[in-house]
């Protein structure tokens, strides 16, 4: 019996030393390991304080080889912001930042259900991205520098600019900031409405004690119970969460906006290929809206357009699609499954929903709003 | 070298067990520290691949939030190190108190479930029963959401006597507020602490000498109460001034406040580690032999002198080893405060780790905290352990 578990000792560990001296191993989205002979293993500096870090190896084509392997995107939302992220009564992921996650699945498979959606809290959604177990997050995630930089990640155009805002029981009385002096505020743990917040209220010299939860229902949950004197969080969120207490009308968003936060789609550091299919599939989605492409009307388009840069986004001339790794068609299939900007827009922040929002900025440059999409050229 | 076997031949080295029995050990740890090496260094290439590196400098990072409670000095432009120790903090006195509250509720709890009072006995072993079958995230829960925050607001408070306020932004409770003598009164207190402690030695060294032990502890604690008091009269100014709790505005303001969070943490961990001290405790007190009972009762002690000089110090040592692993279970227990919103230890890295970035090293610093906490509990309770073993021959 020893002499058994010897020899299978040996074996181990002889095992072991093979599979650790083969060449440059990668751990891939979803756990899957790759040997991937193109990737050169890196000797990194050991691990003694902040040496600078050498370039990192260029992982162009990683993620979008990845995806097609597995043959569906794995996608980071919210399942707590109605509008944006949200399970709705059958079970299905909706929102607005779901629905760009459809709209990359159209352009990388053709297919908008190719998609697998993960839920992820505030505090977690970053180490997700990080680790490789999403490839894309799409939860309305402000972009800031030191995500930009310190949190390895690179934000894609944003898709809906928005501010912090504040919400208070309209029987309070409070109409100002200055009115909350001396009071708690809910928020929620791992945002950048957290740093804003004591920012904020620091500079106008306002006391306050912050109530801090993990999720946005905890959040929500502890302001209805009266917990706080108000809840803070983007615009947005207090509109859609504002939709679904118990009595919506007896709650008002003040007048103020604490800062500027522009929500978008956000990637990992180090796949340039990636980085650029997430960009212009958002750009797609405006310059559909630009150019008047909807999903009613796109086939006609198709054959019947005359203007070269339809033609060019459409597929019918040129090969934009070629140079970002995908088919020609992509821009056709996004707008085609998904919408343009507009539609999607409409349907999950639109005047028909419980969650409107006037678009505002979120406008074409045109429209006195501030989107823009580059030409497809 | 070779060993020598009963017919006289010796047995080579690939088939002698000792040796292969070295082998094997020196095999399988290689093994383990190839497979660590392996997945760090995966870890590495990992974050590599994204421009991130590891290292502790950003510690010194400003922190740029805030937070709700802190025992020490504590401001948005703190650094992250800062942070964290608040949330240590936080987490100790936690774990502080709930240690004690539990461990008197749980002997409290232990002793009536074996009360010969019928009533006492059943309510004991109906509580004990209950509890231990919930699962403690779902009874924090309750406490926060279905107890705490029920509480009605501040302005219909409901005000118990000796000025207990009870809201739901917190439990205003008297507290006392340091004056100006207070640093005096610190010092009379220290010098107390060395009289006591020598009057102790002393006691000890007398009672090893005549052979007839003196009640040691009890005399330590009525000389530092003495001090205590004739130091607290003699001052001009008493040190701590009683401060009431009171309405102002929008919360509680004066005394001290408890939030609802940190009182439902408490309550919730205090109530369900008690419940699994009860029955170490009275698996402890059963253990001892009938046979003591009643050779004490034979020699002449009352039920009070048999429980205090015979029954307890031998259940003591059948008690002692699991009673640490529950202070073990309610010190980890208390990282659930991400469910109610307090800011332990845990809930503040996890503020740090979406703030920086940082996940793997503030992990590792996490679970090294952690790992520090039971260690030293584990360390102090053993070495009592050791201290009322019995010495067998």
């Amino acid at each position: 019996m020893r002499k058994v578990f010897t020899v299978l000792a040996v074996l181990v560990v002889a095992s072991l030393l093979l599979a650790a001296c083969g060449s440059g191993q990668q751990s891939t989205a979803g756990g899957e390991k790759m040997i991937e002979t193109v990737v050169v293993t890196v000797e990194v500096p050991a691990a003694g304080g902040d040496a600078p870090a050498p370039p990192p190896p260029a992982g162009y084509g990683e993620t979008l080889k990845t995806v097609q392997d597995r043959g569906k995107i794995i996608c980071g939302v919210n399942s707590q912001v109605p509008g944006f992220g949200y399970v709705d009564a059958s079970g299905n992921f909706t929102g607005f930042d779901v629905d760009f996650c459809r709209a990359l699945a159209a352009a990388v498979f053709g297919d908008p259900t190719k998609v697998e959606y993960r839920p992820v809290t505030a505090s977690e959604r970053f180490t997700a991205l990080q680790s490789g177990e999403i490839d894309i997050l799409s939860r309305n995630t402000t972009w800031t520098l030191t995500r930009d930089t310190e949190l390895g990640g690179n934000f894609v155009q944003t898709t809906f600019y928005d501010g912090q805002g504040m919400m208070v029981p309209k029987d309070s009385g409070v109409t100002t900031l200055k009115d909350l002096d001396g009071g708690t505020v809910c928020v929620q743990t791992g945002t950048t409405t957290e740093l804003n917040l004591a920012d904020v209220m620091a500079a106008q010299g306002i006391a306050y004690t912050p109530a801090v939860y993990d999720d946005a229902d905890s959040t929500f949950a502890a302001y209805s119970e009266g917990r706080c004197d108000a809840v803070t969080t983007d615009k947005s969120g207090l509109v859609s969460r504002r939709a679904v207490l118990s009595d919506p009308e007896n709650h008002v968003i003040l007048d103020v906006t604490m800062s500027k936060e522009p929500l978008g789609p956000m990637v990992r550091h180090g796949d340039d290929q990636w980085f650029d299919i997430a960009q212009w599939t958002v750009f797609t989605m405006i310059a559909a809206e630009e150019y008047g492409l909807s999903s009613t009307n796109v086939d006609d388009m198709k054959t019947s357009a005359t203007n070269p840069e339809v033609k060019r986004i459409l597929g019918v001339e040129g090969d934009m699609g070629t140079k970002l790794g995908l088919s020609n068609d992509f821009a056709y299939n996004i707008i085609k499954m998904v919408g343009n900007y507009a539609e999607v827009y409409n349907r999950n922040l639109g005047p028909d929903t419980l969650t409107y929002i006037p678009r505002g900025l979120n406008s074409l440059y045109t429209n006195g709003g501030i989107l823009y999409a580059p030409p497809f050229r | 070298m070779n060993r020598e076997t009963t017919t006289g031949t010796s047995v080579p080295f690939y088939r002698d067990e000792r040796i292969l029995q070295v082998l094997g050990q020196i095999a399988f740890v290689l093994g383990v520290f190839l497979f660590g090496y392996f997945i760090f260094h995966n870890m590495l290439v990992g974050l590599q691949k994204q421009g991130m590196t590891l290292g502790v400098s950003f510690l010194k990072g400003t922190s740029g939030f805030d937070i709700g409670e802190t025992l020490v000095e504590y401001s948005r432009n703190a650094t992250y190190l800062r942070a964290y120790l608040v949330g240590l903090l936080n987490t100790l006195l936690l774990s502080a108190l709930g240690i004690v509250f539990a461990t008197v509720f749980g002997v409290i709890l232990g002793v009536a479930r074996l009360s010969t009072n019928l009533l006492i006995n059943r309510l004991a072993a109906f509580y004990l029963e209950v509890i231990r079958n919930l699962s403690l995230l779902v009874f924090l829960i309750f406490w926060y959401l279905g107890v705490f925050l029920k509480l009605p607001r501040v302005k219909q408070a409901i005000i118990w006597p000796g000025s207990i306020f009870l809201t739901n932004r917190g439990v205003g409770i008297p507290w006392g507020v340091p004056s100006g003598t207070f640093p005096t009164y610190r010092w009379i207190l220290f010098l107390g602490l060395i009289l006591t402690v020598g009057l102790g030695l002393v006691l000890n060294a007398r009672g090893k000498r005549t052979g007839r032990p003196p009640m040691t502890l009890l005399w330590m604690l009525v000389t530092f109460f003495a001090v205590a008091v004739v130091g607290w009269l003699i001052l001009p100014e008493s040190p701590l001034m009683l401060e009431l709790p009171y309405v102002k505005g929008l919360n509680l303001a004066g005394g001290k406040i408890l939030s609802p969070e940190f009182m439902a943490l408490l309550s919730g961990l205090v109530l369900y580690t008690a419940a699994f001290i009860g029955e170490v405790v009275r698996a402890g007190i059963q253990s001892v032999s009938r046979g003591q009972i009643e050779a004490a009762r034979a020699l002449g002690l009352n039920g009070f002198q048999t429980m205090r000089l015979v029954v307890f110090p031998q259940a003591l040592r059948v008690i002692i080893p699991p009673l640490t692993s529950q202070y073990l279970n309610l010190t980890k227990n208390s990282s659930l405060a991400v469910a109610v919103g307090f800011p332990d230890v845990f809930y503040v890295s996890n503020t740090i780790i979406n703030q920086s970035g940082r996940a793997v090293e503030m992990i590792t610093l996490v679970m090294l905290t952690y790992l520090t906490f039971s260690l030293v509990t584990s360390f102090f309770m053993n070495w009592y352990n050791q201290k009322i073993k019995l010495v067998e021959r």
